[in-house]
Parts: structure tokens; C-alpha cells; sequence
């Protein structure tokens, strides 16, 4: 595989043996926690499990997946999130930190400020949105004082999503930080020639910046689609904080409040798995979420060779 | 909105050709245009805390009724909080589950970014390729045979099945720290090794003092992720009260004690207030760590 670096055969077993000693902790967790899992997954997915009893069903679970409406809900839901609330929130992201840029006097104090929130603990940020958004809460307020009847957000069926997106532009520090970064890695002498043959700010950004910047705009949005696969908390929280009730196990409370509008993928496995204790059909749903994951883990990593360079491409 | 920052006064190119002093209004209308629109997405970035802490300061009546501002600065609620919810227990928790957490991560996952960046042999593309898929992989997917492992080890209800992994090393840690340390240049640890170092002394002599930076933020980030974290105690603490992290806690708090939004997002900033005031100290370590992992084209 080195090409650069033809080492005696002798030498390269030598530091195999040395590299398996060092990564041997790695090695036991990937068999324990990705390995072992995911074939015993592929197991369960043929049988009814309930915790007690494991009884092997065939194809039953597949079959009930294509009859289960709240798993497709939840499938449309995981979609909507891929496609609005990731693009709003890499191009808020990428135009925050256009922004910074820009700015002469207290760059540091507003990047500061952009990025705190993006720490906050999820669940502590999720209950605060749902305040704040509650029908007579601070934003209807502010809303109502420019004369608009504003929306009952986490309430409304229709609402309860942009609400969720809102909450994650919020939290766009972290994306603003990498853009932040590669924008300031252009080389500023192309910007002088641009300006000199008279390119505008438009034309300069869509000719110099956009396609400097695209691996990393590429970056965020496949990390960004992977993550939204995995959205979870903020959705289960808010639909549990806007109804008011607990989820326990055993518990009749369904997630998805408003009428199943914020149900997740996710969410739905946990549910099956967690709550109804119907562990095989969740490793239906789970071989699902990991089959669209592993796609876009494809694409990121055929997108940035980057990555598994030897000798360091990517910083 | 979004275009909105990025572009300069559509005005731009007549006005350059007025010559200087166009040019300086130009200028000049750019910065206060820039600037205020900054101070504008602050506003909307601190609002939130903001009201936050302002309903946090209202009487139960007042809380209700949409106001904005407290008529009464009622201190008393955040003791109301501790009085009614087991918040100290929560904090305990959450500081064994992150600090342990954090602790375990390091050691396990140092040596394995070490081999992977320095030691050459069969497989390191491919063992770093395994690294990114379960750096990738959704906790979910394997949730289910994880899970009925710790049942059967009797450790569910605990935070340990949270905890535990972390000694057998975290894919985004390793990843992080696997990307600095193949920056730092082959000539001090073959500088070392001629020296008659071994590679534990290596790296603890020559590798660690350099990567400090990055291992900073990898703990950091680690601290941070187990500190936010609810999905994970959600599937293994929820069942016991008393291993309750704030994260669980804090989202049952306004089912379980009240619908007084002033205690709820008195609790609420109570579980903040941690992480914004580590944020002021370590404001540094986080934006290099965040920048660490941005790829570069």
C-alpha cells in the first residue's frame, strides 16, 4: 500500500505486531461495539424478542416494517430534516462565517458569541426553545408586537419542524468554526486580481471562494446528513416537554408529539426496541438507519481521500 | 438572510468610480452595514439565554402570562429547584460519567491515534477507514445486542455501560488525534528512536508535550459529549432514579414537578451555567479543536 515507503518485509511485520499491541484496545472495541453487534442485529432481525422469549420468525419483521405506518412517518420525517434543516444550516453556517470575516472591529467577540450556543447541552437548549416558542412565550410575543399571527410551533403538526430547525441554527458553531476556517484560507491575492479585473462581491464569491471552499462545504453537508439520520434528542425532548408528559418504559406515550410530526427514524427504533420491547422488528428498523449511514460514509470518504493519506492531506 | 452576509452593496461598482472619497463613504457604509448586522445575529444568538434568564427570575402567576420582564426578582427559585429535584445527585452523576469518561478515553485512545500515525505496517489505511465508519455509525444501529450484553452483566441502570467503552477507545477521539499527530514532522521521533527511546517514552517524551493541543480539545470535546449527552442515559440510567444524569433529569423536571415554566428554566440555566462559564476559560481549546477537524480540500 506505501509506495513511497518500500520498508524490508522483516521491519513491517515487526511494527504490525507493535501497531496490534498499541491498537489492541480499538481493535476489542470494534469487534465488541460494531462487529459482534451488527451480525447479532442481522440475527434478531429474524426472530421475536422480547427480552425473555427468542422465537425465530423468518421474514415476519420485514414484512411488518412495510405495514408499519409510523415507521414510514418517521422515514418522511428523517428526510424533511435532510432535506431543510441541513441546508439551512450549513448555508446559515457558511454566511455567518462570510460574515466574520468581514467585520474590522470585534471579529473575536462575535465569533465568541455565535459559538456559544452551539455548546449548550441539548436537552437544556431544546426545553428553552420550547418555552420560548410556546404560544404566549417571548418569541409570539415579539412576533405578535409586527402584527403577525404567529404559529404554535412545537404544537402544530406543521410547525413543530421549522421549530426544530430554528433550534438548529441556533446551534451552528461548530459548522461556522470549519467554514470560518477555510474562508480565511483562501488566498487573498485572488480576491485583489478579481478585483482588479473588476469581478464584484457576487462574482467573486461564486468564482473564488465557492470553489475553494467546496470540499469543505461538501464535508459539512454529508457530516451533516449522517448526524440528521441520528436525530434524536432534540426532537424526542421537545415533543415530550410540549406534551407535558414523561416517557417511561412502559409508559403509553407515544414520541412524535404533535400528531407525529416530530417522530424520527431514530426515535421509532428506540420506541419499538426500548419501550415496546419488540427487539427484533428494531433490528429491522436498525439495519435500515445503517444501511442509509454506510452510504453516506461512502460518499464522505470517496469525497476525501483526504483522510486515509499516509503522509497527512487533510492537516 | 443568507446571501445577505455575503455580499457587498449591490452599489458597489458605480460608487468605486466616483473616485476616493466615494470610496470611503462606500467603505464606511460597508463596516456600519456589516457590523450591525453582526450585532443584529447576536441579538438573536443571546436572546435565547437571555429571556431564559429573565423567566427564571419570575413569580409562578408572572411566568404565565407571556411578560417579558420580571415584576419581582424572585432569587428564591433556583433554591426551589435544589429543594425539589435532585439536582446535586444529578451533577454527581454527570461528573462521574464525563469525568471518568474523559479519563478512560485518553488512555485508550492516545496509543491507538499514536500507532496509527507513526507505526507503518499492513492495514493501517484500513483500520483508519474502520475508525471513520464508526465514528459515522448512529449509536442506534447497535443499540439493541449492546444493550442485552449489559443486561445480561446485570450493569444496566448504571451510567457503567456508558463509562466502560471509553477504555476500549472513542472512533472520534482517535480520529482527531490521529489527524494532528501525522503533522508533526517524522524527524523527532526518528530523532528519538536514534536516540535509544522507546516508543512508549517517545511518545510520552517527545509526542504528548507536542500534541497537547490537540489532546486538550479531544478531552474537551469528550467532557462535553458525555456532559450533554441523553440518549445514552436515557437507555441505561433512565430506570434507576438515582443514576439520573442532568440530562435526564432536566428533561422530566417539568413533567414530574410542575408546569411552572420559571422553575423549569431555572433548572434549565442551572444546567447551562457549567458549560458557559468552562466555555469562557477554555474558549481557545475549543475553536482549535473545532478547526482541527474541518477537513481541508
Amino acid at each position: 500500500m506505501s509506495i513511497t515507503h518500500a520498508a524490508p518485509p522483516r521491519r513491517w511485520r515487526g511494527e504490525g505486531r507493535k501497531a496490534l499491541l498499541w491498537m489492541s484496545p480499538w481493535l476489542i472495541g470494534f469487534a465488541v461495539f460494531f462487529v459482534y453487534p451488527l451480525a447479532a442485529t442481522v440475527y434478531f432481525s429474524f426472530h421475536r424478542y422480547d427480552l425473555f422469549t427468542l422465537e425465530f420468525v423468518g421474514l415476519d419483521n420485514y414484512r411488518y416494517f412495510f405495514h408499519d405506518d409510523r415507521a414510514w412517518i418517521s422515514i418522511r420525517n428523517t428526510l424533511w430534516l435532510v432535506v431543510f434543516m441541513v441546508p439551512a444550516q450549513v448555508l446559515f453556517g457558511l454566511a455567518v462565517a462570510q460574515l466574520l470575516t468581514r467585520l474590522k472591529a470585534g471579529a473575536g467577540f462575535f465569533r465568541t458569541v455565535f459559538y456559544l450556543p452551539s455548546l449548550v447541552p441539548l436537552v437544556a437548549g431544546t426545553v428553552s426553545f420550547v418555552f420560548l416558542m410556546n404560544p404566549s412565550g417571548p418569541l409570539n410575543q415579539i412576533i405578535d408586537l409586527f402584527g403577525i399571527t404567529a404559529p404554535d410551533w412545537f404544537g402544530d403538526k406543521d410547525w413543530a419542524k421549522p421549530g426544530l430547525t430554528l433550534l438548529a441554527m441556533w446551534g451552528i458553531g461548530n459548522t461556522m468554526m470549519i467554514f470560518l476556517a477555510a474562508l480565511l484560507d483562501v488566498p487573498k491575492h485572488l480576491y485583489e486580481a478579481a478585483a482588479i479585473d473588476g469581478a464584484g462581491g457576487w462574482r467573486q464569491f461564486r468564482s473564488i471562494t465557492l470553489p475553494t471552499i467546496s470540499p469543505v462545504l461538501m464535508f459539512s453537508t454529508v457530516t451533516g446528513v449522517i448526524y440528521a439520520l441520528q436525530y434524536f434528542t432534540q426532537a424526542m425532548i421537545a415533543s415530550r416537554v410540549a406534551a407535558g408528559v414523561t416517557d417511561s418504559p412502559g409508559s403509553a406515550f407515544v414520541p412524535g408529539y404533535p400528531e407525529l410530526s416530530t417522530l424520527t427514524l431514530p426515535q421509532w427504533l428506540f420506541h419499538a426496541g426500548f419501550r415496546d420491547f419488540s427487539m427484533g422488528y428494531a433490528c429491522v428498523l436498525a439495519l435500515l438507519l445503517f444501511a442509509a449511514s454506510m452510504i453516506f460514509t461512502l460518499v464522505l470518504l470517496r469525497r476525501f481521500r483526504a483522510f486515509t493519506d499516509d503522509e497527512g492531506g487533510s492537516r | 438572510m443568507t446571501t445577505l452576509a455575503t455580499r457587498p452593496p449591490a452599489t458597489a461598482s458605480p460608487v468605486r468610480r466616483a473616485g476616493a472619497r466615494g470610496g470611503r463613504v462606500r467603505r464606511t457604509l460597508y463596516w456600519i452595514a456589516t457590523h450591525a448586522l453582526a450585532v443584529a445575529l447576536s441579538v438573536m444568538f443571546i436572546g435565547p439565554l437571555v429571556f431564559v434568564a429573565l423567566t427564571a427570575l419570575m413569580t409562578d402567576d408572572q411566568a404565565l402570562t407571556g411578560e417579558l420582564w420580571p415584576d419581582t426578582w424572585n432569587w428564591g427559585n433556583f433554591a426551589e429547584v435544589f429543594a425539589r429535584s435532585h439536582l446535586l445527585g444529578w451533577l454527581g452523576n454527570t461528573f462521574m460519567y464525563a469525568g471518568l469518561g474523559t479519563l478512560f478515553m485518553l488512555l485508550s485512545s492516545v496509543p491507538v491515534a499514536y500507532a496509527m500515525a507513526r507505526f507503518r505496517f499492513r492495514g493501517r489505511k484500513l483500520a483508519f477507514l474502520a475508525v471513520i465508519t464508526m465514528m459515522m455509525l448512529p449509536p442506534q444501529v447497535v443499540a439493541v445486542p449492546v444493550y442485552l450484553v449489559w443486561a445480561r452483566l446485570e450493569l444496566t441502570g448504571t451510567l457503567w455501560p456508558l463509562i466502560l467503552p471509553m477504555l476500549l477507545g472513542d472512533a472520534f477521539s482517535i480520529f482527531l488525534l490521529r489527524q494532528f499527530l501525522i503533522t508533526i514532522p517524522k524527524e523527532y521521533t526518528e530523532a528519538a528512536r536514534v536516540d535509544g527511546c522507546s516508543d512508549f517514552r517517545t511518545l510520552v517524551r517527545v509526542i504528548l508535550p507536542m500534541a497537547r493541543p490537540a489532546i486538550a480539545a479531544v478531552a474537551l470535546f469528550q467532557f462535553f459529549y458525555c456532559w450533554n449527552d441523553y440518549y445514552g442515559p436515557l437507555l441505561y440510567a433512565q430506570i434507576n432514579e438515582e443514576n439520573w444524569t442532568l440530562s435526564l433529569g432536566l428533561a422530566s423536571f417539568r413533567a414530574l414537578h410542575s408546569v411552572q415554566w420559571n422553575l423549569t428554566m431555572a433548572a434549565t440555566l442551572l444546567v447551562m451555567a457549567p458549560v458557559i462559564i468552562v466555555f469562557f476559560f477554555a474558549q481557545r481549546v475549543f475553536i482549535e479543536g473545532v478547526t482541527l477537524t474541518g477537513v481541508k480540500g
